[in-house]
């Protein structure tokens, strides 16, 4: 048993202290490897990676191994295999993340009902169960993140060369090929570290809206990194407070006050631009 | 280097058992400014794409500085313009965060850019004009300033060889007016080779050292620029000149055939 710190209600208990833990990693790490995903008009990977990591859950479960170390494998495994289909012209971005999608959650209901069916273990995983996160999990948590930060730090200025055009890339002798297949694989370490904050179902929301929030306040692209890992941070702290005030499921309220982050930002950034394209057209007017 | 800088010998590719380049060999000397045209579907795209090493040819072979591109280790004498239809608006990277990404070549791609890397960036973007938007996001430029922008990006790792495919296809007049004037700096002061590949020279008519005419994955014409308008071929006079002749080429080997 851990003491819980002296935070302010609703992070009091040590049970909220560690799911707070748990989601500012996530919080941070997903948007940073959405913000490559999104440029590569991948924002559904996470969602494909996801569905993947349900099947090694179900294989952890029933095999009695470590869910999380198996959705691990599975996930870096289908990741890669994701990458190699696309880069090899076998099948386009969308159909080889459907390919995967499909068949990792029909894996996954195959596995777990030929074991006896499904239960709130395997739904924890699926729906998100941060508030019963141990502080093992939660260390995994950390970790996971700061492998993802600490990886992207080194290779991220080459992948945001690769983003921009790969076939320029690959002419300067960048390792196009392996910076991809690492991209792919941080995705599939990034969901398996979220799915017991968000669930698999919406692990990528985290991955893609706070991305899409701060490109339309952010002027350049490491900016637009700071600024989403800063509303991914934000969308869980105050998504676990909301959660807990009002008991709400938090996996999914920590998506909606993300989904209103975009929403609200949209609106202000769209009356924003509203006003200078007026203000332009009144000078060129004048 | 006293060598090509590039050079191509009897190089063929084909898509199955069709022949889209057959029989082409070139080559590029230092500080050579080398145009290469040809009517659309001459194989132009395709050999460009054997030269630089991202396409296998099926015979033939291509040399890169005395080496074949596999083996090529200083990946910054390279540079390269591709072809492009416009970036999205939503991009969210700067003018210099593009131009930066160029100069990794040079630094190496796991490097932190070094102050050196920041001058040689500034000094890029001043060479196509950019210089004072470079804070703000590439997808905001014009056609023709995006284009710069990619123009400085291959600039920046200071290439001794710059292969730009199509790069002023449909932008401005002073996008064009900078484009020459950054292709010629590079030419004469850097002592760069140029290999430009361009419906349009009228830009760059009078700085071309030679053209090399592409027809059905041949090499038809290839000398300098004043031979082929000895020919009656106009390059500059008016924008349509080069294409209509181009088309021209195509449609005479069609009514022979």
């Amino acid at each position: 048993m851990i003491a819980a710190l002296p935070l302010p209600y609703p992070f009091d208990r040590t049970y909220m202290q560690l799911a707070l833990v748990a989601s500012v990693a996530v919080g941070a790490a997903a948007p940073l490897i959405g913000a490559f995903l999104v440029q590569k008009r991948l924002s559904l990977m996470g969602d494909g990676i996801g569905h993947l990591a349900f099947a090694g859950v179900s294989a952890g479960l029933v095999l009695g191994v470590w869910p999380v170390a198996a959705a691990l494998v599975v996930a870096v495994i289908g990741a890669v295999g994701i990458e190699r289909l696309r880069s090899a012209g076998r099948a386009s971005g969308d159909v080889a993340l459907a390919l995967f999608f499909y068949s990792g959650i029909a894996a996954g209901v195959v596995v777990v009902g030929a074991s006896g069916g499904l239960d709130a273990s395997v739904l924890s995983y699926l729906f998100g169960s941060v508030l019963t996160v141990t502080p093992a999990d939660a260390w995994t948590v950390v970790v996971l993140g700061l492998a993802i930060v600490a990886v992207l730090a080194v290779v991220g200025r080459a992948l945001f060369a690769v983003v921009l055009d790969e076939e320029s890339a690959r002419v300067a002798g960048l390792p196009v090929e392996a910076l991809n297949t690492l991209l792919s694989a941080l995705a599939a370490v990034a969901i398996v570290g979220a799915m017991r904050v968000v669930g698999l179902l919406l692990v990528a929301a985290l991955m893609v809206l706070p991305v899409a929030t701060a490109q339309l306040v952010a002027g350049s692209f490491r900016a637009t990194v700071a600024v989403a890992m800063a509303v991914g941070v934000a969308a869980s702290v105050v998504g676990l407070a909301v959660a807990r005030v009002w008991a709400l499921p938090p996996g999914g309220t920590i998506v909606l006050v993300a989904a209103a982050a975009f929403a609200a930002t949209s609106v202000v950034a769209g009356r924003r631009s509203h006003r200078g394209g007026t203000a332009l057209a009144h000078q060129e007017h004048v | 280097m006293n060598g090509p800088v590039l050079e191509a010998e009897d190089l063929a590719f084909g898509y199955g058992a069709e022949r889209v380049i057959d029989g082409v060999s070139l080559s590029v000397a230092p500080g050579e400014f080398v145009a290469l045209v040809g009517p659309n579907g001459s194989g132009k795209s395709t050999l460009l794409r054997c030269l630089l090493g991202l396409l296998k040819p099926a015979a033939g072979a291509v040399r890169l500085f005395g080496v074949p591109p596999a083996e090529l280790k200083d990946r910054w004498r390279l540079g390269y313009v591709p072809q492009r239809a416009g970036l999205a608006r939503e991009l969210p990277a700067t003018v210099e965060e593009v131009v930066g990404a160029g100069r990794l070549a040079r630094s190496g791609w796991y490097r932190r850019l070094r102050p050196e890397d920041h001058v040689e960036i500034e000094h890029a973007l001043s060479s196509v004009a950019l210089l004072e938007h470079r804070r703000r996001r590439v997808g905001e430029l014009s056609g023709g300033q995006q284009q710069r922008a990619f123009i400085a990006k291959a600039l920046a790792a200071q290439p001794e060889l710059l292969v730009l495919d199509e790069p002023v296809a449909g932008v401005d007049a002073e996008s064009q007016h900078r484009f020459r004037e950054s292709l010629t700096h590079l030419v004469s002061q850097h002592s760069a080779a140029v290999l430009l590949v361009s419906h349009e020279l009228g830009a760059v008519a009078d700085d071309l050292d030679r053209v090399v005419v592409m027809r059905r994955g041949r090499v038809y014409f290839d000398g300098p620029p004043a031979d082929l308008v000895a020919s009656g071929v106009s390059l500059g006079v008016h924008h349509e000149d080069l294409p209509l002749w181009l088309e021209g080429l195509m449609r005479r080997e069609d009514d022979q055939e």
